[in-house]
């Protein structure tokens, strides 16, 4: 019995959420008296850093054929892995990569799985984990009833701090099958920091009146070192780029701080941030439905009040927090 | 090209998320069903341009008893050709994809097309399992789909960007943003998907893996703090000193 963590890569170095993932699996590991792998796919130059993060070993799937993001090959490296490693709990990061693994993974072992998980399972009735659902309106409780078990973890949910040690690496090189899914072209959106992946985002609507207006929001953000994100109106105004549109029907975010801006505060728009720790709300109407839901408020003109939270931010930087 | 698009139901976007039997069930008191946009929006409504382009046909499935006909029918009046409706009522994503598999294994479909995931239990599960199960390609998030022949170019979302990927049919795919825009049922529409057909099949009897112990509601919101607007820069030294996020 042990505990497997897919540890996710991007540019060739392991992904942020992964560390997030393998501390998550080695507290469960260290809970079920047991060990902690890690398994890395594809070219990747500091998988040993996730020794650190409590993984007791590494298996590398470094041959170049497994560069490519193809969620079938990668299924097959993970499954083979669980069956060296003798694994009954998969862990995986509730991103992009472990939404198109993860599945597979559970239905090829027959295992049960809950994804978007938001805490440590409890294993005092069963092994039960809790899961945000209707769009962050609620939690579940879910019990999982199969020997092999399989969880997603939602980023920004737990302990991700470095707790020091260090793992051996051992090149993994599982047969697999032919390719399935061909990368023709990786298309970047932006160098910016991606808005799924920030702890601060800074978001505005159609309070700020016009796309010309975004520059002061940009200015708050960079001084908070915060991502910029916007409401759906604004994104299907073609204002601001469809990939910062958060709420239902765009992304859904949970950073540690999220500051709107002239947003009203839509269920919908809600599904998608209301999550985040800690939550800011600006808008000029008292009235608002965001305040409800908000952690501070200033009841303003965006246009007064943003130009004065640059200047603190600017100030509070400058003074060496 | 015969194409499948898998869809659930979901309460409206706008219900209140309540729960009885002691927190172990939705509270369905009230709710409006709607079909999951993900799956209408856009693996529907991108379905039925692929088949409006090359021909073919659109068959509409759901996993659940009688009570979800009216949002079957809907999908129908969008336009979907016929509809499969497996009488089971599933307790997760793996029997549903089962039951689907069990279905659609032998209809030799050549794409089946989902949303990205439900606004219910927001699993993002089923497509990946059905993949795995018909042993097809996967492709989660995409955001753009079109076909040549056989072969599929998709957009699919990834860390910051768009992977451009190339896919032989069969394959799975599921649905976001971008991949089609909604379309609103016209009256011909409506009259015509009364009459269209709605097969029930009886399931395969596959069994769940998980079990929902209960539901928690989040803890209530304490009272937002208020900062007067002229001295807006106090908000920084509070996010800073009480809410520790700076």
């Amino acid at each position: 019995m042990s505990v497997l963590i897919y540890a996710n890569t991007a540019n060739g170095k392991i992904h942020k959420s992964a560390f997030e993932a393998v501390a998550y699996g080695s507290k469960i590991a260290a809970d079920l008296g047991t060990n902690a792998t890690a398994i890395v796919i594809g070219a990747c130059s500091d998988a040993e850093s996730l020794g650190e993060f409590g993984a007791t070993k590494i298996l590398h799937a470094n041959d170049s054929k497994f560069n490519d993001f193809d969620p079938s090959i990668y299924t097959q490296v993970v499954v083979k892995g669980a069956e060296a490693e003798g694994a009954d709990v998969i862990i995986f990061s509730h991103d992009f990569s472990g939404k198109s693994i993860a599945p597979r993974v559970a239905a090829k072992l027959d295992a049960g799985l809950v994804s978007g998980a938001v805490d440590y399972p409890s294993t005092a009735n069963g092994f039960t984990v809790k899961k945000a659902v209707f769009s962050g309106k609620a939690f579940a409780n879910i019990t999982i009833n199969t020997d092999k078990k399989v969880i997603s973890l939602l980023p920004n949910s737990v302990d991700k701090s470095a707790k020091g040690g260090s793992a051996s690496v051992e090149t993994f090189s599982p047969e697999v099958g032919a390719a399935t899914v061909k990368v023709k072209e990786v298309i970047k959106e932006s160098a910016d920091l991606p808005l799924t992946e920030a702890e601060k985002v800074v978001s505005a609507g159609r309070g700020l009146k016009g796309p010309e207006n975004w520059g002061m929001i940009e200015d708050l953000a960079k001084e908070l070192g915060a991502a910029t994100a916007c409401s759906r109106p604004v994104a299907d105004m073609d204002w601001r780029p469809h990939h910062e549109h958060v709420g239902q029907t765009g992304v859904a975010i949970r950073p540690n701080l999220y500051i709107a801006v002239g947003i009203s505060g839509a269920i919908q728009h809600l599904a998608g941030v209301n999550q985040s720790k800690t939550i800011v709300v600006i808008n000029n109407d008292p009235e608002a439905p965001f305040f409800k839901s908000a952690n501070y408020g200033i009841v303003g003109d965006a246009f007064e009040v943003i130009p004065k939270l640059v200047e603190a931010a600017k100030a509070f930087n400058a003074s060496n927090h | 090209m015969k194409i499948l698009v898998c869809i659930s139901k979901a309460p409206d976007t706008t219900a209140k998320i309540a729960f009885t039997d002691n927190n172990t069930a939705f509270d369905t008191n009230g709710v409006q069903f709607i079909v999951n946009p993900y799956d209408e929006w856009y693996a529907l409504v991108r379905g039925l341009e692929l088949k409006e382009q090359n021909g073919g046909s659109v068959t509409v499935v759901n996993v659940g008893l009688a009570e979800n006909e009216p949002i079957i029918r809907k999908a129908l009046a969008i336009g979907a050709d016929e509809a499969v409706r497996i009488n089971v009522n599933p307790t997760d994503a793996l029997q549903t994809a089962k039951e689907i598999v069990a279905f659609a294994k032998a209809e030799g479909f050549d794409m089946v097309l989902l949303g990205k995931e439900t606004i219910d239990y927001n699993g993002s599960q089923l497509g990946g399992m059905i993949a795995e199960l018909m042993d097809m390609p996967y492709v989660s998030l995409a955001s753009k789909l079109e076909m040549e022949g056989t072969t599929a170019t998709i957009h699919r979302d990834i860390q910051g960007g768009t992977e451009v990927v190339e896919v032989t049919a069969p394959f799975v795919i599921s649905a976001a943003k971008g991949m089609a825009e909604a379309r609103i049922p016209n009256m011909r529409g409506i009259m015509a998907a009364r009459t269209k057909p709605l097969k029930v099949v009886e399931g395969s009897g596959a069994n769940a893996s998980t079990t929902i112990a209960n539901y928690e509601l989040p803890p209530a919101k304490g009272e937002c703090h208020y900062i007067d607007a002229d001295n807006a820069a106090e908000l920084i030294e509070l996010l800073h000193n009480e809410a520790k996020v700076i």
